[in-house]
């Protein structure tokens, strides 16, 4: 659906040129939803505007929904959709209206029908005379989309789409974008700095920074690169009367040795009762691991499994908390 | 890009900006309060000029509402591209790009529906300076609401196009400003420029609304062929090519 090569922008201001995108190479299959993620200025938004035609690059060049983006901008135009990190409806232009000019802007058959059906899947029935800057910051996130869906596109393109909405709104309009999928068959390709956005909706994410793709991968491909999953223990302590930490003492040293045997654990840290394990692959360590302590006879009270989340990655992949660029 | 759906594109976005003004009727009312106060508070002081060059050999209406016209056409069309930086703020200009709109349509339903509102605000302050005393024949009148109407077209194409280019509102109103106020006084919109000294009348020749607004005042009084009226139209109608022709060209770019 998407295949870009090179694609790179430069902006000149007054302080000199700026590298806003610095040749990115990636592709998008049919049906797959993508994701950009990055810090703000990484560059997301630049490669949008320039897949969309909004912006033309300064080299290199990518075909869009078959069609090239340098030769051939209005066929690109015809088969995506998209949808725009601030919106694209005007404040006091009724719902309904900006619709049927949209529909028919792309020459829609039966505008009204298509619109009527629009309404029922987004939840903006009732809605039709109500202007733009009426509605609540969810209504007004899914006429964008009803904006940029009107004409049926294989192909949609959604920069931030969640942005300042509350939790809520939030996972509805993920549900939408599913749907886009599920149900027209859709390729997705979104921007986001939200970790949780990403993680949630995205088949397959790219991770740039500073205008580069610097890891590219399934949200599991990505968490895998970083150092393994923690897995915490709290050891159950048999009782020793008077002298309470002697317990702990011979527990932990029976739990170190059994651990030590096993290949799948890079560390061990032990504070107090509880140990502190670094795992390769902790979803198919932990049986295991729990076998080895009990042929030890070691008692384990609790277990609990941290994955990395995609912060993790980026910070290894940077050395920056995605938190922190984005602030 | 074709034309016959380039005028498909033209007709949807022509109806859709003008129903988005009749919404708003009272801001096209206010929108010719400037040139009515101009008629109502300053027209008055102009009938006492008897004798005065310019003024003493016709009724002072027929001098003093031609110049107003040409300041509605003005200030309106010259500010339209306030609308257009907050739909490109809203992101409603990219949205429309991203569809295969004609570039040309989105700007020339843009100007339509400007003119289309220009015709009822001159019809209205045409109304109000017959209302006060104006007399002048049908013809001429009609003659004077063309020419407006022509030169509407031409200022409201450059008027998108400064917008799109600026794409701020402080620095578009400070450019515009620097712009409209000399071409306003050197037109001679308030007081003709036959009462003005040897070199303000020849610099007042370098600029184009001199020529629209003599050949206004010559239609009201009824002199349809006299080179006023030849000159100002020829000049208004080279005005108006040009600039549409550029502001189409500029605007089709900016937005490619």
């Amino acid at each position: 659906m998407i295949k870009a090569s090179g694609l790179a922008r430069t902006f000149t201001t007054k302080r000199g040129t700026v590298e806003a995108v610095r040749g990115v190479d990636f592709h998008v299959a049919r049906g797959e939803i993508v994701g950009f993620l990055g810090p703000n200025g990484a560059g997301k938004t630049t490669t949008l505007r320039m897949l969309t035609t909004l912006l033309a690059p300064t080299a290199g060049t990518a075909v869009v929904a078959g069609h090239d983006l340098r030769t051939d901008p209005a066929g690109v135009r015809r088969r995506i959709g998209y949808v725009a990190q601030g919106g694209g409806a005007a404040p006091g232009v009724p719902v309904g209206e900006e619709l049927g000019l949209q529909a028919r802007l792309y020459g829609v058959p039966r505008p009204t029908e298509r619109i009527a059906e629009l309404c029922a899947q987004l939840e903006l029935d009732g809605l039709l005379d109500r202007p733009a800057q009426a509605l609540s910051g969810g209504q007004r996130r899914r006429l964008d989309l009803a904006l940029g869906l009107v004409h049926r596109p294989p192909l949609m393109f959604l920069d931030e789409p969640t942005a300042g909405l509350d939790p809520h709104s939030r996972g509805n309009l993920w549900h939408h974008i599913r749907r886009m999928r599920e149900e027209d068959g859709a390729t997705v390709f979104l921007t986001t700095h939200y970790l949780e956005e990403a993680d949630a909706l995205c088949d397959r994410i790219l991770i740039i920074d500073h205008g580069r793709i610097v890891a590219e991968g399934t949200p599991d491909e990505l968490k895998r690169r970083v150092s393994g999953d923690v897995v915490t223990l709290d050891l159950a302590v048999p009782d020793h009367g008077d002298r309470a930490d002697a317990g702990d003492v011979e527990a932990t040293a029976r739990a170190r040795a059994a651990l030590a045997e096993l290949p799948q654990v890079r560390e061990a840290v032990v504070t107090g009762t509880s140990v502190r394990l670094t795992v390769d692959q902790g979803d198919r360590a932990l049986a295991q691991l729990v076998r080895s302590l009990d042929a030890a006879g070691v008692e384990v009270a609790a277990l609990r499994m941290a994955r990395p989340t995609l912060d993790d990655v980026f910070l290894t992949l940077t050395g920056r908390s995605l938190r922190e660029a984005a602030a | 890009m074709n034309i016959a759906s380039a005028l498909h594109d033209t007709r949807l976005l022509y109806m859709h900006h003008l129903r988005a003004s009749l919404r708003t009727k009272v801001a096209v009312v206010f929108g010719m309060l400037q040139p009515l106060l101009y008629l109502l508070l300053f027209g008055p002081l102009l009938t006492r000029l008897n004798g005065v060059r310019g003024f003493g050999d016709h009724d002072p209406w027929q001098v003093f509402v031609p110049g107003i016209l040409v300041q509605l056409v003005l200030f309106r069309s010259g500010f339209v591209g306030f609308a257009l930086i907050a739909d490109l703020r809203a992101g409603v200009v990219d949205r429309l790009r991203v569809t295969p709109v004609s570039r040309a349509a989105m700007l020339l339903g843009m100007v339509l529906r400007d003119t289309t509102v220009l015709v009822v605000q001159a019809i209205l302050l045409l109304a109000a300076g017959l209302a006060l005393g104006l007399r002048a024949p049908l013809p001429g009148l009609l003659i004077g609401l063309a020419l407006a109407v022509l030169l509407a077209t031409g200022i409201a194409s450059l008027s998108y196009v400064l917008a799109m280019v600026t794409r701020r509102e402080d620095a578009f109103a400070s450019l515009l400003s620097s712009v409209t106020l000399p071409l306003m006084l050197l037109s001679g919109m308030l007081l003709p420029m036959s009462m003005a000294p040897g070199w303000l009348d020849a610099v007042s020749r370098c600029t184009p609304l001199r020529y629209v607004v003599d050949a206004v005042r010559a239609a009201f009084l009824g002199d349809y062929a006299a080179s006023p009226v030849v000159v100002g139209t020829a000049v208004t109608v080279v005005l108006v090519a040009a600039s549409v022709w550029w502001g189409a060209r500029r605007f089709v770019r900016e937005t490619a």
